[in-house]
């Protein structure tokens, strides 16, 4: 830690760190903690006084209901997390370390199932894995068995781990790209291969990658709505959150109790996941073209990976394939496959809603945007300046993670519906740059774990010899910081984007208009009939295109910039 | 809590806004403005023909759509009443209706369709104090896959105790009625039918056969459509419209079901007041109770004449005085007790569904032993576990007690009030209440299956 000591001492003044640092704590005051604060107020308050009161909190721990809610919700993150890394790691090992043929199509694939809201991605899994589904049909048809793989909690573990390993996949695959090869030539001159140069030095080295996305898993997990209210389980805490909220009413304290719980539970999540990577150094000082060396595989391994990585796609694809399905078939029910045919759906999205599909562009290519500036921002002024209270903006920033949609959709109701839009007169609330804001927020904590990760890695000493040589620190974070985080940055940004693109909890409170409204909202609401099922898939499916085409492009652009890198530097 | 205002602000604008719905006319598309905003709890096949064909007819005025859940359409119009945008909230349930126009939300409006019959079924077409209008009558019933019933052999059920019978444990569906205004007619509907008590029972012994409660009302029909289920409780267009968009389903009103009106309401301030009533209008307009027959609509129309355009097979409530004729609906009686019948399901129901399906698992289980081999002691045992599942933590006049119910509206009183106890605190007793019996009545049924 020398080296950070030494280069804060070259900066003594940081009036710029601390202007950057107030605008950013403004910014999330207002957006975040004002609307947030306005709801959470409600768990604290006694509703005959008004005043300051706990007896909320007694309440929840004193009611069956709740206490197994709570623990049903810490099983299924705990579970979901497991899963999610079985998935994970093998996809993001086999494709960084080994030249494996379109490991960028593995890669995007893999990412997809993010890209599609969740509510859709269950309606498509029960029709496969449902208890009437395409498998238990053709079970029952074959051996006379049905399993249940989406009952109850279990069905929720299936669901989510599926749609939330990619977090730890793009996440662990910047990390692992970002090891420097001298220390997997130095343990492999010393005599390390195979299972225990991977256990011993590469994951140990990939393991802020691993732990940011892992702590995103659980707390997504645990503050997921869409999953458990689709498979219709009611008893975690979540959905308990949103049936008090949305059904009792907004004035109902213990939806707020359940927020200010799951707040506490994210932020300790967090705090465990800083524990397990502070104390250490992974950040390297090479950047010797990149990641790991890559070898040829054995043509018997070469079948067993193929074999691994297809089977592992073909499940978490499965929504997918029955979305596609689906936006194909006129009618599906209780078959094996729809009864036939027809692009009847497609035609009916094109022509009715164009709409919804660039709005989702703009809407969440702005998010993100905002989301990598000031994720950037955030992980430097934490990681570098010695700020008084820096790790706050972290912290709260992060926090977003576990505001369910809903309530921040509230909160902005409530804070910003009585003010106007200058000029047009509209309410702010409701205005569609305030949903790019929502969005942004809401995504704000992936960015953010990415660009820390990202800059974990990158040593003190390279932003020392800038600062030496005479650059300013502006200078020095957009010349070198900025530029080794690359690859961290971009998995930020398209985490944000693919999942702010299929946002719908804070949407559906902030949209004022079908023609300000984003893919995910349309999706919703071609959902809602029966006629609407295969329209809906079809907007799902176009929906998923877009953020998969969006991925694969950015995995060329990191690559041909990496070829670039190599040929300048050779 | 919807946001506060004066009541000279309020009085105000809402005499405005009276002023200017009273004075529209659905004349001519010059007077109208230029924008209409409405909030609703329709899919897209219902509203979006209703919008085209108004667009149609007054080409300056552009309808904009507002899809939002029953309750969150509430919420939305609770939150921003202090800037309100919306011109109409469309939707079936009246109990909603009554929410919005206890708060205040609603402005006023006397249509001036003529030939719409004041009644349908026991029900007034319309508020009598002229907060919202009937357009389109629903009724309950039970919506059937075809194909799963045949490959399952289960017989068509066509009453609501049909599907308290054991042959279709974990087949039937039902949403919740905390999250769907249909849903809690139903309910409603039951319980008045039968009683409280009776109602209960009737609902418990369905609920115990129920694979699930589903979070949106359309899950029922989705999951029914799909195979999921076989059976759903759903409100009848739900089954019209899946089977006109060729599911193999069906659709029966059992005898207990009541036919209500689905409304529409002018928003008190609504910023686009003459459009506003122009869209009432048209929707009462011969033309636009035809677009009700679209197959992917399907609504009970309420001019009679209109049903001579219908397809075969077409329930018609003028000529079939069967449908919706035994309950006399209580809107009052309904609302009064809104929260408190939502919670109560939600908590010995929705929330312990797990609990309930094991106890009438067992019981099933313990009735079909005794059908082969009777036996006095564990068939009374069987009636126990049967009652325990049925008991209820609190009895009518309870229920419709106005100081239990002020515990599930929230108000806050003042300091000198005396404290009501929290709804939290109601609710655990409760669910300790069905938690416990449920519990008892499996073990004893258990035991009389020992026997």
């Amino acid at each position: 830690m020398a080296d950070v000591a030494a280069l804060r001492r070259v900066a003594r003044i940081p009036w710029g760190q601390a202007t950057l640092a107030i605008t950013l704590g403004l910014f999330l005051f207002v957006f975040l903690i004002l609307p947030i604060g306005r709801v959470i107020f409600v768990a604290f308050q006694d509703l005959r006084t008004g005043g300051f009161t706990l007896i909320h909190f007694s309440d929840f721990f004193a009611t069956a209901l709740f206490r197994e809610s709570f623990w049903n919700s810490l099983y299924v993150a705990a579970m979901s997390v497991v899963f999610a890394s079985l998935i994970a790691i093998p996809l993001a090992y086999f494709t960084t370390r080994f030249n494996f043929a379109g490991a960028a199509i593995i890669q995007s694939l893999g990412f997809i199932p993010l890209v599609m809201p969740p509510f859709v991605g269950a309606v498509a899994m029960l029709l496969l894995f449902g208890r009437n589904g395409s498998i238990n049909l053709l079970l029952g048809q074959w051996f006379g068995i049905n399993i249940p793989f989406m009952e109850g909690l279990n069905g929720v573990i299936f669901v989510q781990s599926i749609h939330y390993f990619p977090f730890i996949l793009i996440n662990l695959s910047a990390s692992l790209n970002n090891i420097d090869r001298a220390m997997e030539e130095a343990a492999q001159n010393l005599g390390a291969r195979g299972l225990r140069l991977f256990r011993r030095i590469v994951f140990p080295l990939a393991m802020p990658g691993y732990i940011a996305g892992a702590s995103i898993v659980f707390i997504k997990i645990l503050d997921d709505l869409g999953t458990p209210l689709l498979l219709n389980v009611t008893k975690m805490l979540a959905p308990q959150a949103y049936l008090r909220i949305s059904s009792i009413g907004i004035t109902d304290p213990m939806g707020y109790v359940i927020s200010v719980l799951l707040v506490g539970f994210s932020l300790g999540a967090l705090w465990v996941a800083r524990l397990a990577t502070s104390g250490r150094e992974y950040a390297t000082v090479q950047r010797g073209g990149g990641g790991l060396q890559k070898r040829d595989l054995r043509p018997g391994e070469k079948v067993l990976c193929y074999s691994i990585v297809l089977l592992i796609l073909v499940v978490v694809l499965s929504p997918h394939i029955g979305l596609l399905l689906l936006s194909f078939g006129t009618v599906w029910s209780y078959a094996v496959l729809p009864d036939a045919y027809t692009v009847a759906h497609y035609i009916e999205i094109v022509r009715a809603t164009p709409q919804f599909i660039t709005n989702t562009l703009l809407y969440a290519s702005f998010a993100a945007f905002a989301d990598i500036v000031i994720g950037v921002a955030i992980a430097y002024l934490v990681m570098r300046s010695r700020l008084f209270g820096r790790e706050w903006l972290d912290y709260v920033a992060m926090s977003a993670i576990a505001i369910p949609g809903l309530v921040l959709g509230i909160g902005y109701l409530r804070s910003f519906h009585g003010l106007e839009v200058p000029f047009t007169g509209e309410p702010l609330a409701t205005w569609w740059v305030l949903l790019i804001v929502a969005l942004s927020i809401r995504r704000l904590p992936y960015a953010l774990r990415a660009c820390t990760a990202g800059l974990h890695q990158v040593s003190v000493s390279l932003e020392e010899a800038a600062l030496n040589l005479g650059a300013r620190r502006l200078r020095t974070v957009r010349r070198i910081v900025v530029p080794l985080m690359g690859g961290a940055i971009l998995a930020g940004f398209v985490t944000s984007f693919a999942t702010a693109a299929v946002e719908l909890s804070t949407t559906i409170m902030l949209v004022a208009s079908e023609a300000n409204a984003p893919l995910s909202y349309g999706i919703y609401i071609y959902m809602q009939s029966a006629a609407g099922r295969g329209a809906g898939a079809a907007l799902g499916i176009v929906a998923v295109l877009i953020v998969t085409l969006g991925t694969y492009i950015s995995h060329r652009v990191i690559a041909t910039g990496r070829r670039a890198e190599e040929i300048t530097s050779a | 809590m919807p946001a506060t205002h004066t009541c000279a602000y309020r009085l105000l604008f809402g005499a405005l806004a009276l002023g200017l719905a009273a004075s529209a006319s659905p004349a001519t598309a010059a007077q109208l403005e230029n924008k209409l905003v409405i909030v609703t709890s329709y899919p897209k096949d219902l509203f979006a023909p209703f919008q085209a064909a108004f667009e149609k007819k007054n080409p300056g005025t552009k309808v904009e759509v507002l899809n939002k859940q029953t309750s969150a359409g509430i919420k939305y119009l609770q939150e921003t009443a202090s800037n309100n945008q919306s011109d109409l909230f469309w939707a079936s349930a009246p109990d909603a209706f009554e929410v919005l126009k206890g708060d205040g939300l609603l402005a006023k409006y006397r249509p001036k369709a003529k030939g719409i019959p004041a009644k349908i079924g026991a029900f007034p077409t319309n508020d009598p104090a002229g907060f919202f209008m009937g357009f389109a009558a629903s009724g309950y019933g039970i919506m059937y896959n075809t194909r799963y019933l045949a490959a399952k052999k289960l017989p068509v059920p066509k009453e609501w105790s049909d599907l308290t019978k054991a042959v279709y444990f974990g087949h039937v569906g039902m949403s919740a009625p905390s999250r769907s205004g249909t849903t809690h007619l139903t309910v409603e509907t039951i319980l008045q039918g039968e009683g409280w008590a009776k109602g209960w029972r009737t609902i418990k012994e369905m609920g115990g056969n129920f694979a699930q409660v589903t979070e949106r009302s359309f899950g029922v029909p989705d999951a029914v459509n799909s195979g999921e289920f076989g059976i759903g409780i759903v409100i009848d267009f739900f089954g019209f419209s899946s089977k006109a968009s060729g599911f193999p389903v069906g659709f029966v009103y059992p005898t207990v079901t009541t036919l209500v009106p689905a409304n529409i309401g002018i928003v008190k301030n609504a910023p686009h007041p003459k459009a506003a009533a122009a869209f009432v209008e048209y929707l009462l307009s011969a033309e636009g109770q035809e677009l009700l027959l679209d197959p992917k609509i399907m609504r009970l129309p309420l001019r009679p004449e209109i049903y001579a355009k219908a397809p075969a097979g077409f329930p018609n409530p003028f000529k079939d005085p069967s449908i919706g004729a035994a309950v006399k609906f209580d809107t009052v009686l309904s609302k009064k007790r809104y929260n408190l019948v939502n919670s109560m399901f939600d908590v010995i129901v929705t929330f312990r569904l797990n609990d309930l399906r094991a106890a009438t698992k067992a019981i099933e289980g313990a009735e079909a032993k005794l059908a082969k081999k009777p036996n006095a002691a564990a068939a009374k045992l069987v009636r126990e576990a049967r009652d325990l599942v049925a008991a209820m933590p609190i009895d009518e006049a309870k229920a419709n007690d106005p100081q239990l119910n002020a515990v599930f509206t929230k108000k806050r009183k003042k300091v000198t009030d005396v404290a009501p106890p929290r709804q939290a605190e109601v609710e655990r007793q409760w669910d300790a209440f069905a938690k416990a019996n449920y519990l008892k009545a499996r073990d004893l049924a258990q035991k009389a299956a020992s026997m």
